[in-house]
């Protein structure tokens, strides 16, 4: 098939916050398209709902509105359908400390989706001769722990922590999955590690054709890793692009505050946004950037004549298909040829 | 000079043998100066940073000498080494969140370092001087009536450094101050310690993983692996172009956005750092070392002069035909 490997359509996610309280939209209205083979970065502030997508694109949460596609077809929520797809897709998180049971030994942890899945009876199925010891050794050989038996009766605690994410890893990788989630798999660790972990990523792309989205707020890791990326405002996605394009020439004025901050740039004037980014169960009206946008408050947007729009008129989402993008007036305003 | 470390050695006494977490620091301080503390976790910065307010476990053994303001914290009795934390010297520590207790208001909790040091001061004069420290950090005074989980995590980590200027101190030791922040709100608190500096005229120890963070936030910057300092000078010239070798991965690992080299090419560093209870021979970053050379595994590199205000302790540092490109 040549679609993409996921893709989400208009998906909105909201939590109930109590009796009397507004819903918390978390996700509101997110359309996103992962090609197979592709690492996309989603960027964001904490609480702008990256996580939570996150998590629905892997049926962790159920849309209210909305579909998350995978491989073409919609995802079922049975217990059943939502098995099989685990198979399909992974998930990995943030501290390989708090993932791994500290009393288990590094087979054991490897093994335990293996069981869950039935693996190994379902390749003999498959005509392929194979055990338990010898996927654990494949999948650890993949997480470039190697050699693998030597991992096979450690603990986590005897793992330095680059070990220990390379353990979750290969865990993850046990099943074979075509997709890996990764939720800021790198910011636990310490500095030296980090690209040693970023690079396995990259090579798990190259050799197995792996799918990877990564949830993170670290803009340098998307320079270091990801083809596309797509930055997350309160629940909506306000750019996409190539790497390139997002990180090189950004045209939403979030994504060009985020950048201006990023150490990792340089002569950027620093624009340091004022307050926390805003309550998800109250969304400003017009573009939901406007009362922290620089842009709008240093008069750009009056200039460019849409101050009223930014507003007052809501922008439409941002179509998961087609190049660099921005759900901003301003930016509409200097090049009309985009939506 | 406001900070001074002397030859500093610290080795705590373990079931498993002497672990030596801090090994001959040389580091200066001065009021109005920010310096950057880099290195890995287990490089020994966290116990280096306690043992200025000699806040250290028990079992370690110390060396050397810890001047604040010409006094070694070393050899102080209890009273001066108590007046001397919070008025002297603070902290501000990573985790804010449990550094808070959960059921006091943030009013009472700033206060109370307050009243302990200063008993003299009246209820009225305390709740005035905890208006004026929220202020400072950028918070309105009325938050002091809040209690930690009605504040967001920037919110209280901004909390956590007004409690360290409360007493009024002269340094400031602030332990990865930003790690759980986002990158919008670590560029608040990171602006907010600089400000804090110049207008206070303190001096700011930053201590964090991240040599970018310290190089856009710092006016010096030291550079620790495995207990040892292995490079130290100007925070931009340290980030922007590194002697050591072990400074060189760190830099390396942010990468600049729009440095082709970087795109998809992450910087990592194989291998783990060492066992400090079995430290390698020689330099003690050889074996992970990229450019190591024989006589690295025989000869422990002090530290030399690698440019002006800066040192690193490299064997190819100094070394015309050998300097690391």
């Amino acid at each position: 098939m040549n679609g993409p490997l996921l893709e989400a359509r208009e998906l909105q996610v909201r939590f109930h916050a109590g009796r009397g309280k507004r819903p918390v939209r978390a996700v509101d209205g997110v359309d996103l398209a992962v090609g197979r083979g592709e690492i996309v970065a989603l960027v964001g502030e904490s609480g702008c709902g990256k996580t939570t997508l996150a998590r629905t694109l892997l049926g962790l949460e159920r849309p209210q509105d909305g579909t998350v596609l995978f491989d073409g077809a919609p995802l079922g929520y049975g217990s059943g359908d939502l098995k099989r797809y685990r198979r399909r897709a992974q998930l990995i998180l943030q501290d390989p400390t708090g993932a791994l049971n500290p009393r288990q030994t590094v087979y054991e942890s490897v093994a335990e989706g293996l069981r869950i899945h039935r693996a190994v009876a379902r390749k003999q199925r498959e005509g392929i001769e194979t055990s338990e010891v010898d996927l654990v050794s494949a999948a650890l050989a993949k997480a470039g722990l190697r050699p693998p038996e030597g991992f096979f009766m450690t603990y986590p605690h005897e793992l330095s922590g680059g070990q220990r994410q390379r353990v979750v890893i290969a865990g993850a990788l046990a099943l074979e999955p075509e997709l890996l989630v990764a939720d800021e798999p790198v910011s636990s660790l310490d500095a030296s590690i980090r690209g040693e972990i970023l690079a396995l990523l990259l090579r798990l792309r190259d050799e197995l054709g792996l799918t990877v989205l990564v949830v993170t707020h670290d803009l340098g890791l998307a320079w270091n890793i990801a083809d596309r990326i797509a930055v997350m405002y309160l629940g909506r996605i306000v750019e996409v692009g190539s790497t390139e394009q997002v990180l090189q020439a950004p045209e939403h004025p979030y994504t060009q505050a985020l950048l201006s901050v990023v150490p990792e740039v340089e002569e950027i004037e620093p624009v340091v946004l004022a307050g926390e980014p805003p309550d998800p169960s109250r969304i400003p009206d017009g573009c939901r950037f406007h009362p922290r946008c620089q842009a709008l408050a240093g008069g750009a947007a009056e200039a460019a004549g849409v101050a009223d729009r930014c507003i007052s008129d809501p922008l439409p989402v941002i179509a998961a298909h087609g190049g660099h993008r921005a759900a901003c007036w301003l930016a509409e305003a200097r090049s009309p040829s985009s939506p | 000079m406001l900070l001074r470390i002397r030859d500093l050695d610290v080795t705590y006494r373990t079931a498993a043998g002497p672990l030596p977490a801090v090994r001959g620091v040389n580091l200066d301080v001065n009021a109005g100066q920010s310096v950057g503390l880099a290195g890995e976790s287990g490089c020994g910065k966290s116990t280096l940073a306690a043992t200025i307010l000699r806040l250290q476990p028990p079992s370690a053994r110390l060396s050397g000498s810890v001047l604040v303001d010409g006094e070694d914290v070393l050899t102080m009795r209890w009273g001066p080494l108590r007046a001397l934390r919070w008025a002297g010297a603070s902290m501000v520590f990573q985790g804010a969140l449990h550094s808070l207790n959960p059921v006091r208001r943030i009013g009472q909790q700033i206060a109370e370092p307050i009243r302990l040091h200063e008993p003299s001061v009246s209820g009225a004069e305390a709740a005035r001087r905890v208006g004026e420290l929220l202020e400072q950090v950028g918070l309105p005074a009325s938050r002091a009536a809040t209690y930690p989980h009605q504040l967001s995590g920037g919110q209280r980590q901004r909390v956590m450094i007004a409690m360290a200027l409360a007493c009024r101190p002269r340094l400031v030791i602030a332990d990865e101050p930003t790690t759980a922040l986002d990158v919008m709100v670590q560029a608040q608190v990171l602006t907010l310690l600089r400000d804090l500096v110049r207008d206070l005229d303190i001096g700011l120890l930053l201590i964090s993983h991240d040599l970018s963070v310290l190089s856009s936030t710092c006016d010096r910057v030291a550079v620790m692996y495995a207990g040892r300092i292995v490079e130290e000078g100007a925070a931009s010239q340290v980030f922007k172009d590194p002697r050591h070798p072990y400074a060189a991965a760190l830099a390396g690992a942010f990468p600049l956005i729009g440095d082709l080299a970087a795109r998809f090419g992450p910087a990592g560093l194989p291998g783990d750092p060492p066992d400090p209870r079995h430290l390698p021979t020689g330099c003690s970053f050889h074996p992970r070392c990229p450019v190591a050379m024989p006589s690295c595994a025989e000869t422990d590199p002090p530290a030399v002069p690698a440019g002006p205000g800066r040192t690193a302790a490299c064997l190819l540092v100094g070394d015309p035909e050998r300097e690391p490109a």
